[in-house]
């Protein structure tokens, strides 16, 4: 089968709708298809041989953060040409309500379109007010997948309509066996964190704050974090005499992405909500990081209730700092919640997922004559 | 005699100061009801621009991912309350840098029936935001110093008046409209 997979967000940044379509279109490769990824990526960033750059993506306000979107005519024509020279035979777009290239390839494209829609949220204002714009486009979509039931509810709230439930996968490979990095753990004191620093959803505040009130009773504990962001902003948040007990790596490769994961005593997933599944977790639940997240409907569902991870207080800094302590002082308790981990994450393996998404495209496709330039957009 | 001169001396002095005082509380007076008028003409070009912003994303002229970011972003300035007013509206500025500011975004409009007369409009609406912050702003330095005064806060010239407030924002417009 010809696929066409549409990525809205910038390529080589790390993220989780990325991670979800450079894995999905490797598992479907694996598999047999032919597939071709078009996503907005900076001028000289590495691509693999399956995608295709849509040109630079561009930082706007949107939805109570700043995102890096692409959107606009050149953007539409890039999208236009790719499918007409692509003759898929079908096209499968990610977020295509965020107004970035998943929307623009379904106004731009005719034929049998499978959308995923990974995003969820309380309530967002963009979204209501968008939702009329978003029909028509939206409407052209002939099969949708949510990642998750928070995604789901969303997609229901706010634009209609009901999709079937397939969950992210993670490649459990890719992160089971990894070096640590050199001078870090697993010594017994270091918590671990992975996603960007600037995004306040993430929660990096309240981990921060969590450290400060660990680091004052306990002299070994430390800090390891990894993503983009502001470094010198981060440090900003804590006492001067605990910079060097933090370790900022940055942007990480994948490889140097595994070996954090096993690194660390506790991996801490400190979000504030918003995150429809949390990639990152089944990250570090392949790597059989220890884990203690925040007590989202998402992450309690991954971890089973608690099973295969602590949970505290979403954004409460001393519920964090409490349940990191008895994690840390607990070996036997973290190499259970290791193992259960290990366990837990293997029907979020990837080889399972894609088997389900190929079926629905199989679904759309009987007896069509794949997509097509839509001459109306 | 020494004690008539004394009286109207008094008197005189009394009579200057009174002068004198309900000049400085007329002044005030004139200056609030300037700030409150450089006030309604800042919240009406906002509001226009915020109207002209959404018209322009309703239009169809542009692609959908354009008319939802700004639509979104006109959104959240038109809706914002008092206190988050100044970031939502420095955010539509940015949004409307980020939209006008693409390639060819002049000429993509100018082939459409009504694009010209859009753009002209989102021109002087996002002129006019420059200009009446300006003026508000100036309005706010001024009513401020003359709140200030010594005379002014003793008596409460300025009755309950509230002590105006600057409105910071990002307002810089798109370098295609600000080339105009």
């Amino acid at each position: 089968m010809r696929i066409g997979i549409v990525c809205p967000y910038t390529w080589e940044v790390p993220g989780g709708v990325q991670a979800h379509v450079r894995d999905l279109a490797e598992a479907l490769i694996a598999d047999g298809h032919f597939v071709s990824v078009m996503a907005p990526a900076g001028d000289d960033a590495p691509l693999e041989p399956y995608v295709v750059s849509a040109g630079r993506a561009v930082p706007v306000p949107y939805n109570g953060s700043v995102a890096r979107l692409a959107f606009g005519f050149l953007s539409a024509g890039r999208v236009r040409k790719w499918i007409r020279e692509g003759r898929f035979d079908v096209l499968h777009v990610h977020e295509p309500a965020v107004p970035s290239l998943g929307l623009l390839a379904c106004w731009v494209a005719r034929g049998p379109i499978v959308g995923t829609f990974h995003a969820s949220y309380e309530r967002s204002r963009a979204m209501s007010v968008a939702a009329p714009m978003l029909q028509s486009a939206l409407e052209k979509i002939t099969a949708r997948i949510a990642v998750s039931d928070a995604a789901r509810k969303t997609l229901v709230e706010h634009l209609g309509g009901d999709a079937v439930l397939i969950p992210n996968g993670v490649t459990v490979s890719r992160y089971a066996e990894a070096e640590p990095l050199p001078g870090w753990g697993p010594d017994g004191g270091v918590i671990g964190f992975l996603g960007r620093m600037d995004e306040p959803r993430k929660g990096l505040p309240v981990l921060l704050a969590a450290f400060e009130i660990l680091a004052e009773e306990r002299p070994d504990v430390r800090l390891l974090i990894a993503g983009p962001g502001d470094a010198a902003d981060v440090l900003g948040r804590l006492p001067e005499r605990l910079h060097d007990r933090v370790g900022l790596l940055g942007m990480v490769s994948e490889e140097d992405k595994a070996r954090a994961y096993h690194s660390v005593d506790v991996f801490c997933a400190p979000n504030l909500g918003g995150e429809s599944f949390g990639i990152v977790l089944t990250e570090a639940m392949s790597a059989g990081a220890p884990i203690l997240a925040s007590d989202i409907p998402a992450f309690r569902r991954v971890l089973g209730d608690g099973q295969a991870g602590a949970l505290f207080a979403t954004g409460d800094p001393a519920a964090l700092a409490k349940e990191a302590a008895r994690l840390l002082d607990d070996p036997g308790r973290r190499a259970k919640l290791s193992d259960e981990a290990r366990q837990a994450v293997r029907k979020y393996d990837w080889s399972t997922v894609a088997r389900d998404v190929s079926r629905v495209y199989e679904t759309v496709t009987d007896a069509t004559a794949g997509v097509v330039e839509d001459d109306a957009s | 005699m020494t004690t008539t001169v004394l009286i109207l001396v008094v008197g005189v002095i009394v009579v200057l100061t009174a002068v004198y005082i309900s000049w400085r509380a007329g002044r005030l007076d004139r200056l609030h009801i300037r700030l409150e008028t450089a006030q309604a003409a800042l919240d009406a070009s906002l509001l226009r621009r915020a109207a002209v912003c959404l018209e322009l994303a309703g239009s169809r002229i542009l692609d959908p991912a354009t008319s939802l970011v700004l639509a979104a972003a006109a959104h959240e300035a038109r809706t914002a309350g008092l206190d988050e007013r100044e970031h939502a509206e420095s955010d539509l500025s940015r949004t409307l840098r980020a939209v006008v500011d693409q390639d060819r975004f002049r000429e993509r409009l100018a082939e459409h029936p009504t694009g010209p007369e859009l753009l002209e409009e989102l021109d002087a609406a996002v002129a006019k935001v420059v200009y009446s912050r300006r003026f508000y702003n100036n309005a706010v330095d001024v009513t401020r110093t003359a709140q200030r005064r010594w005379l002014a806060r003793t008596l409460r010239l300025a009755g309950h008046t509230e002590y105006p407030r600057f409105f910071e924002i990002d307002d810089a417009p798109p370098a295609v409209l600000a080339a105009e």
